[in-house]
């Protein structure tokens, strides 16, 4: 039997009588009662998540920057502000998606990253292999936590509970970040609201922790935040795409920087070989027209051959099951059938993004 | 540790069995099964005046996180659904052993309820799968 990590949140969680579960590894809560209930407290109000098990890593030396453009298949030569982050696919040379992240640019010639849990460890032998050849050190955090609050009254019930030289946290645009010495809060998220992911020392996490709570900000499982991720038309790494996808496939395009053709990165010539020869399928959203769920690997019947499900669940802000699917490149029809455990269903075509802030991006079903 | 109602009879895979006063029997899942469960989101009940065969699937419960056979405890004709968990299928992770039933059996060999176990036995039948 392997013994299961925990973060400096996990006594919290036991109190608050969370399901814990196997997460990458790691004993994480899946819920505190109801899954819906804490996806609902996201849309409506403020939740939040504990994501310590999440993996920041800091890059720093006199080349950060070259070695950083290298490594990346979005460039961090868009990064103009300090504090600025972006996010981007580390792939191999094949094309294929080792990881997705964020990476903060905070000055001069230093970054930070927050890689995914199951992930981290390749991906730092990855990145430690590939700055052999740059003059940079690549180096593992594993001493903050990470608290993700997230919801229309996350950003005023945290700000007057974040260290005082912090509070102009109230003022950053999404995607950027301010610190002090411990602390580092990032205007970002992975559910589609308005938020805060807040790094800090792991003695201090419970206290914040409960403080929010307090403060009327409900602890939310990891059950909800697969639910909003998915609403809020966000990727999964290992389930929506891993190392043998194209992730072109994958609606990743829009994270891959062609544009300085000077650059070199890796993964970058298996990318122009299959823009080159034509992508042979997509991601799209499907909105279930009928009762039932779609899941991961529910088959998708096209005109033009099959598609299969990603990532599927029952949406509980639109109380309808919405999915994303790969599907053949060719196909353009607007309605498809799904084989839900061998009855057929129709499905709707959308773009993938269901919900965000709070509002429905898609048409419903009439019932 | 979940309730279990001493009154009841129960299948190991976690449905539950009420004989009423008029012969039929009510049938739902336990408390137990909901919360393997979780939140759900839709409930596929067999058609009322349906015949169903002890042992097979013959309704879907579906969560959020996964769909789930639900087995007929006992031969017979179906003979009520409950149609409020259409609209608020949470009644059976609510109340499961009440609100949130399932639907109603007539049986046609009142002898097969012999074969299914009491509360005591069902506790171990979890403890041992757990």
């Amino acid at each position: 039997m392997t013994t299961l990590k925990t973060t400096p949140l996990h006594a919290a969680h036991q109190r608050a009588g969370a399901k814990l579960v196997d997460f990458a590894g790691w004993e994480m809560p899946l819920h505190y009662g109801s899954q819906m209930e804490e996806h609902k407290m996201v849309r409506a109000g403020a939740g939040m998540f504990d994501v310590s098990h999440m993996q920041v890593v800091d890059i720093h030396g006199p080349r950060a920057q070259a070695f950083l453009r290298y490594l990346l298949a979005n460039d961090v030569a868009k990064l103009k502000t300090e504090g600025r982050a972006l996010y981007s696919c580390m792939l191999n040379a094949d094309g294929g998606v080792i990881d997705d992240l964020i990476i903060y640019w905070t000055g001069g010639t230093n970054y930070r990253a927050v890689v995914n849990a199951a992930t981290a460890e390749g991906d730092i032998a990855h990145m430690q292999q590939v700055a052999k050849d740059f003059d940079v050190h690549v180096e593992p955090r594993p001493e903050f936590a990470l608290i993700a609050i997230q919801g229309p009254q996350a950003v005023e019930k945290t700000l007057p509970l974040l260290p005082e030289d912090l509070r102009g946290a109230g003022d950053l645009k999404p995607f950027s970040a301010v610190w002090n010495d411990t602390w580092f809060v990032a205007r970002t998220g992975y559910t589609g609201e308005d938020g805060f992911e807040v790094m800090l020392p792991a003695e201090q996490a419970e206290g914040f922790w409960e403080q929010l709570k307090t403060a009327g900000v409900n602890p939310i499982g990891l059950g909800a935040r697969d639910t909003l991720r998915l609403e809020a038309g966000m990727n999964l790494y290992g389930t929506d795409m891993d190392d043998r996808t194209n992730p072109l496939t994958a609606n990743l395009g829009w994270t891959i920087a062609l544009k300085d053709a000077e650059r070199d990165f890796i993964g970058r010539r298996a990318i122009e070989q299959w823009k080159a020869e034509g992508v042979p399928e997509r991601m799209v959203g499907l909105v279930l027209e009928g009762r039932g769920v779609l899941r991961g690997g529910t088959r998708i019947e096209t005109p033009v051959g099959d598609g299969v499900v990603t990532s599927g669940s029952f949406s509980p802000s639109l109380g309808v099951s919405i999915a994303f699917a790969r599907i053949p490149a060719a196909v353009d029809a607007a309605e498809l059938q799904a084989d839900i455990r061998g009855r057929k269903l129709p499905v709707r075509v959308v773009k993938p993004v269901f919900v965000r802030n709070g509002e429905p991006q898609v048409e419903l079903p009439k019932n | 540790m979940s309730e279990a109602p001493k009154d009841l009879k129960y299948t190991k895979s976690h449905e539950w069995v009420r004989s009423e006063a008029d012969g039929s029997v009510t049938v739902g899942i336990t408390d137990h099964a909901q919360e393997l469960l979780g939140d759900l989101v839709f409930v596929e009940a067999p058609e009322t005046g349906s015949s169903l065969e002890a042992g097979s699937a013959c309704a879907t419960v579906e969560s959020v996180k996964a769909a789930s056979d639900i087995y007929a405890p006992i031969s017979g004709e179906v003979t009520e659904i409950n149609e409020e968990l259409a609209d608020s299928p949470e009644k059976v992770n609510e109340s499961p052993f009440e609100d949130g039933w399932l639907f109603k059996v007539k049986p046609s060999d009142a002898g097969e309820l012999d074969a299914l176990m009491d509360a005591d036995a069902y506790a171990a039948h979890v403890e041992a799968e757990s």
